[in-house]
């Protein structure tokens, strides 16, 4: 019982925060109900029994992702009247075709194959069971090989970053201690021999 | 809670062989100076060799599977790595001449060439969704850098920008897919996926098609077909041709490979359902192709849409649903790689600092200046069009047989008008090259390394070579469905 009372009020809130989030007018706002709709959705999570998940979705995301975020988009004057241009002339185009896709999502949605007969409720694991620890004994074992290639995949997105932006500067001017240290007197001075200028 | 069970490592040893030797080249290329990259180019190059001698050291007679079925070696997965890598050191040795006149000879290049080969060899081997999809993000996420690569060319900034949105979209459409499948099935597992998904294909047909529809459409972005085709020419027109070269040969086998494990592997018993898509998407793909490319001055976009028809004709023999059919496909796609090779690689020739050949006009009297690289593009342009004795003449009919044997005719009918259609503009690059005056200004001495002049020599003849001995590399494909 108060676990259905615990999931409407954080479904009900993840609905609206995430609402919020594309309807507000101030970013700062709507990357704040961001960070709200990540912490309800955690929370609905708990209650599915995937505690690890929940707490590294809050960790990660919460912690680590948005206040990054935040950075960026407080740092970055983004003009919002630019990015509404067109809105409104686009608007009945894209109503019809979320419409369209509502109501065919809603007849598979809605059909059999996902009812409450056909889904059954899993049973609840005992208060002992740890969900860490099965993830830990399938992450390094049959999915190892899936696990390895998420890690390339972000090894190859530091290589992207870095090879697309860093660029040598030429022109700056800077000093180096151990060369001006170690100059000699030929490095600096040509002595030239001339002759003397007769009259 | 259960032991730990240490999976099954052997069948992945080309991966890891290939991942260990990449950042091996990663980090080695840190410490080289510029005037030794070539060693960077030496390194990769080993890698892919060592990679190939992997694949067939492991090369099972069975197929193999390990970390809990979701990896499988099988003869399918064998022949398609070794066409990737091959493929890829062809791109690597031609793009050399070319990254150096135009200042991006750098070894970011080929480390993520790698990676994105290594994501190609994943997608051959993936029997789960997840591994699909990892494999697919690592392939895409290093091409649009590669895209990218050249920083002070506008236009290449440009088609990377497109090809990552457009990117990202097909990738969220292809996972939304998958997700309704998970839904339904409950498994992301390709094997499990066949059986699960033959116990419902009678209860809840609908849910299915949904779920079907959006795996292919993402698949279709992808592979470049009619309708989901815009980002092709765009891409092909704006990446350094080095590049160009790069996504119009070895990602083709990949994206052929993620279509038989996805729709044959595990989707095949709604093969009536995808085969009714994929008629669609093939005779658009052909009609848009073969007539927009007519109206084209800019030989990578010709070739672009060049592409989009061939995609149209592998979609064809993927669709007939009989293991001919599919080896059919097969032949088609690892021929076509080879082909499109030639025709790049030449085109890559013609580059010097610059000076930027792309266009149809810059080829013009190309047989008096240099007439052994004008008979390779010639040749090159007859197979793409499907005139014997080149193997796309071959390639064209086992496709056509297999879709007549299903009692389609009509769709083979029409893929031969279409090809007639296709002729004009494969034709007119020969009559540019041979027919027209050489234009005084763009005079090109073209001086290839030797090794580029004895590859891409090898690989214009073996167009000819496969095309009068077929059963060379058809014995492979129909051994692979067998």
């Amino acid at each position: 019982m108060i676990e259905t009372i615990v999931f409407y009020i954080f479904a009900f809130s993840t609905v609206v925060t995430a609402t919020a989030v594309v309807t507000v007018r101030n970013p700062v706002h709507a990357a704040l109900f961001l960070v709200l709709t990540f912490f309800t959705s955690a929370v609905i999570w708990m209650t599915l029994e995937a505690e690890f998940l929940a707490i590294s979705l809050v960790l990660v995301y919460v912690g680590a992702v948005m206040v990054l975020f935040l950075f960026v988009v407080m740092m970055l004057d983004i003009n919002i009247a630019r990015l509404r241009e067109g809105f409104v002339k686009y608007l009945p185009l894209g109503i019809a075709f979320a419409f369209i896709m509502l109501l065919l999502m809603l007849n598979v949605v809605t059909s059999d194959i996902f009812s409450n007969e056909a889904m059954l409720e899993p049973a609840a694991k005992a208060a002992d069971y740890s969900n860490t620890k099965a993830l830990g004994s399938v992450l390094y074992t049959e999915y190892v090989f899936a696990f390895e290639i998420a890690a390339v995949i972000l090894l190859v997105a530091i290589v992207a970053a870095i090879s697309l932006t860093m660029r040598k500067r030429t022109h700056t001017k800077f000093q180096n201690p151990s060369e001006q240290i170690r100059v000699r007197k030929a490095d600096r001075l040509r002595i030239v021999k001339m002759p003397a200028e007769g009259e | 809670m259960s032991d730990f069970i240490q999976p099954n490592l052997l069948p992945a040893l080309p991966e890891m062989v290939m991942l260990a030797m990449t950042c091996l080249v990663l980090v080695v290329d840190l410490f080289l100076p510029q005037e030794k990259r070539g060693f960077t180019l030496l390194l990769s190059v080993l890698t892919l060799l060592l990679t190939l001698a992997a694949v067939m050291f492991v090369a099972p007679v069975d197929s193999v599977s390990s970390f809990g079925d979701s990896f499988v070696l099988d003869q399918l997965a064998v022949t398609l790595k070794i066409a990737v890598c091959i493929i890829t050191i062809l791109v690597f040795i031609y793009s050399r001449d070319y990254l150096i006149d135009h200042d991006i000879y750098k070894g970011e290049y080929y480390v993520l060439g790698l990676f994105a080969t290594l994501g190609m060899l994943i997608m051959i081997s993936a029997h789960s969704f997840l591994m699909i999809y990892l494999g697919l993000e690592l392939l895409s996420l290093s091409l649009y850098a590669m895209i990218a690569f050249n920083r002070k060319s506008l236009m290449a900034s440009e088609s990377a920008m497109k090809y990552f949105v457009l990117g990202a979209m097909a990738s969220g459409l292809l996972l939304y897919g998958i997700s309704i499948f998970y839904g339904i099935t409950g498994t992301i597992n390709i094997n499990e996926l066949s059986t699960l998904v033959s116990a419902q294909a009678d209860k809840n047909p609908v849910a299915l098609a949904f779920a079907l529809t959006f795996i292919v459409v993402g698949l279709s972005f992808k592979l470049g077909a009619v309708p989901f085709h815009m980002w092709l020419p765009d891409v092909y027109q704006g990446s350094p041709t080095s590049v160009t070269l790069f996504i119009g040969t070895a990602p083709k086998i990949a994206g052929f490979a993620m279509a038989i494990r996805l729709l044959v592997d595990g989707l095949s018993d709604l093969q009536v359902d995808w085969s009714q898509m994929f008629i669609v998407l093939a005779v658009a793909s052909m009609a848009i192709g073969n007539i927009i490319a007519i109206a084209q001055t800019n030989f990578k976009r010709m070739l672009a849409y060049s592409t989009i028809s061939h995609v149209g004709f592998i979609l064809l023999g993927i669709l007939a649903g009989t293991a001919n059919g599919y080896a059919s496909a097969m032949f088609y796609t690892i021929t076509y790689a080879i082909t499109s090779s030639v025709s790049f690689g030449v085109l890559l020739l013609l580059n010097r600092r610059g000076f930027e050949a792309e266009n149809i006009n810059d080829l013009s009297g190309l047989n008096h200046t240099h007439p052994w690289y004008a008979a390779l593009v010639a040749i090159a342009m007859f197979s793409m069009a499907g005139v014997p004795p080149t193997v796309g003449f071959y390639a064209k009919l086992s496709v056509l047989q297999a879709v007549v044997q299903v009692d389609l005719v009509w769709l083979a009918v029409a893929a031969v008008l279409f090809s007639v259609i296709g002729l004009f503009y494969y034709l007119r690059v020969v009559k540019v090259m041979y027919f027209d005056e050489v234009v005084e200004d763009q005079v090109t001495s073209i001086k290839p390394a030797l090794d580029v002049k004895i590859l891409l020599s090898v690989n214009g003849l073996s167009l000819i070579g496969l095309g009068i001995f077929p059963s060379l590399l058809m014995a492979y494909c129909i051994r692979a469905f067998a």
